[in-house]
């Protein structure tokens, strides 16, 4: 698959829109309150077990999704093109969509203003990314402290300890058999390793894994899978 | 950030023209050759390829144009899966990555003039050799079977034709017909890699041949997940499996494969079909390059994978003689990464960072009955050191044992496309 132009202008109005938001650099949401904020779309889009189509597609599984594969047939051509041409559902596409739908995808039949809140958008990316994991859903541990979660991440440390996660989880965000892990805001990836560190989470592999972390590696990993879009 | 394929091969571009690369100031590109193209090696290569953004010329000889996975040929001879799905070919690793992927034996290799002798008798030159060359077997490690005799009495433990072969001759036994294995001694690739195969082999005979038997004969008093296969075992293929260990003379068998027998403390066996698994060594190559020791086995330095003959040279998988990791394809995926990062900052310059090693090996009892084990692993002066590790339990749920299997096919699905883009 290749970035056609039409993609390219996509990319470019994206980025710009992205550089103009200042407070994008802070992936700081909350998915309890990402709830709230979510009764506004619930009159088109359920979520949930045996969450079906409704006005527009289920959302169980938006986080690293191909765009328009969701809808299937009921995708409109402009998302469909979209999907085709690359572009994926992850942090950045989403807080440009969800800023004003129209800006990112003009044709979208989905007929909704947009969050003008940054706040707002934060908060329900991060729903969205703790719907991806299913049962085991990230919720807040009153044990950790901001601090913790507020680390600033080392990028290129980030990149050498994300090669111990990519013998299993793969960076394109394909996920057969195993959760995409690309995209996720900080805060939601770092309470997730740290949930599976304190064995709060089951899986024996991911508790290995976090066990083997500090919290400054939990960081820079947070910090170099938020920035890896397919 | 963008990191995929797309992005990297026009960085890739631009990255090449304008780095230079400081430690051979004003010369061509280092050189890194890589032999083995298997989980260690196509790793490594891809990421030194990756990682350097062109500013390294990367090498990478390995004589099979399609790779056969060892991991998961035994879900192909118990039929869970079709042969074609553990095939892997180099394409993207030369067309994405810009490796230089060479298809020949590597026969030779000069340490002091650091080149490296092809079959065709070309030679290649290097500033960093990387061996990854999996395993050969000891001459006359069972007594009566030499590599000639492994289409009478196969061993396939290097996947390929050598699994279809086995998996044949299974699908053709008699009803009621022996399957018998000799298991290989300490330390071999793939600890639990014969168990799993002793149980994928009752899976296909229980519903073909169910009145077949299945003999073990084990040279080791115990070996890797026992109390988590035998209990497998039992539940689904009571009767069927018997294991001679080395107190009824499990370490001392013989094999005759003109006569399809066995001989196990005298007493001759005639068998329908004998999967000889012998005693293992590092591939050829290593020892050829003089880095093994008297074991057969190469010995490093557990930072970053380095020979403990020469530093120029590093040894990855089930080659190297490390510490505490099991020789297993998670395993040499894991040291690769190590060894990629400690070959690029010896190279460019580029940021090296502390060793971290991980492994996990799934096993499949019986279809969506799954088990694993693994551990995390550092890097100390002495060798690589287990930190701490995990194993499944018997009496897990189904639903349990059955996420267990559906993991390790995401993982198989992972690390393919760790090793081959």
């Amino acid at each position: 698959m290749r970035y056609s132009d039409v993609m390219k202008k996509i990319v470019i109005a994206a980025t710009a829109i992205l550089f103009s938001s200042t407070a994008f650099a802070e992936h700081t949401g909350v998915p309890t309150k990402g709830e709230r904020v979510f009764r506004k779309c619930r009159s088109c889009h359920e979520v949930g077990e045996g969450a079906k189509y409704k006005v527009g597609p289920a959302l169980n599984n938006l986080m690293g999704q191909q765009v328009g594969v969701l809808s299937g047939d009921k995708a409109s051509k402009a998302l469909r093109r979209a999907g085709e041409l690359g572009m994926v559902w992850d942090l950045k596409t989403l807080e440009v969509f969800l800023r004003k739908p129209k800006a990112l995808i003009p044709k979208t039949k989905m007929s909704f203003a947009g969050l003008k809140k940054h706040e707002d958008r934060a908060n329900i990316i991060a729903y969205f990314s703790n719907l991806g994991a299913g049962e085991e859903a990230v919720k807040r541990d009153p044990r950790l402290s901001d601090e913790i979660l507020a680390l600033k991440g080392d990028v290129e440390y980030g990149e050498y300890l994300a090669s111990g996660c990519t013998t299993c989880h793969q960076l394109d965000g394909s996920d057969q058999g195993l959760p995409s892990i690309i995209g996720w805001p900080t805060s939601i990836f770092a309470t997730a390793m740290h949930a599976y560190k304190n064995k709060d989470r089951e899986n024996p592999v991911m508790q290995q894994q976090a066990g083997a972390l500090d919290n400054d590696e939990i960081a820079a990993l947070a910090a170099f899978f938020s920035g890896v879009t397919k | 950030m963008k990191l995929n394929r797309r992005s990297f091969v026009g960085a890739g571009v631009v990255a090449a023209a304008s780095l230079s690369a400081p430690v051979v100031m004003g010369a061509a590109r280092p050189r890194v050759v890589v032999i083995g193209g298997g989980a260690g090696g196509a790793t490594a290569a891809r990421y030194i390829a990756k990682g350097s953004k062109g500013a390294i010329d990367v090498t990478l000889i390995e004589p099979t144009r399609t790779y056969y996975t060892c991991f998961f040929s035994n879900l192909v001879l118990g039929g869970v899966r079709d042969f074609g799905s553990i095939g892997h070919t180099y394409g993207k690793l030369a067309s994405d990555y810009g490796i230089n992927v060479v298809h020949e034996w590597a026969i030779g290799v000069d340490r002091d003039a650091k080149t490296v002798t092809l079959a065709s008798g070309s030679s290649l030159s290097y500033d960093r050799l990387i061996l990854s060359p999996g395993i050969d077997f000891r001459e006359g490690a069972v007594k009566g079977w030499d590599v000639t005799s492994q289409n009478k009495m196969p061993h396939a433990y290097k996947a390929g034709s050598q699994t279809q072969l086995l998996k044949a001759q299974i699908d053709a036994m008699p009803q009621g017909g022996t399957y018998a294995m000799i298991a290989p001694p300490n330390p071999f690739r793939c600890p639990p890699g014969p168990y799993e195969r002793i149980s994928m082999v009752a899976h296909t005979l229980k519903r073909h041949n169910p009145t077949a038997k299945i003999l073990i004969i084990d040279p080791k008093p115990k070996f890797s997940k026992q109390g988590l296969f035998t209990d497998g075992w039992d539940r689904h293929y009571d009767g069927m499996i018997d294991i001679i260990g080395p107190d009824f003379g499990g370490a001392d068998a013989s094999v005759d494969p003109d006569a399809m027998t066995v001989t196990i403390d005298g007493e001759v066996t005639k068998v329908d079909v004998c999967n000889v698994i012998p005693a293992m060594k590092a591939g050829k190559i290593a020892e050829i390059a003089g880095v093994t020791n008297d074991k057969g086995w190469a010995p490093v330095n557990a930072h970053d994978m380095s020979s403990k003959m020469d530093e120029n040279v590093h040894v990855l998988g089930d080659s190297s003689q490390q510490g505490d990791m099991p020789k297993s394809g998670f395993s040499a995926n894991s040291q690769a990464k190590v060894c990629a990062m400690a070959v690029r900052g010896a190279l460019t310059g580029s940021k090296v960072f502390p060793a971290k090693f991980s492994n996990t090996c799934w096993s499949l009892i019986e279809v969506d009955d799954g088990i694993k084990v693994g551990a995390s692993y550092k890097a100390t002066d002495a060798k690589i050191e287990k930190v701490s590790g995990f194993i499944s339990k018997n009496g897990e749920d189904a639903g349990t044992r059955k996420a267990t299997y559906e993991e390790s096919v995401g993982w198989y699905n992972g690390i393919t496309a760790d090793m081959f883009g």
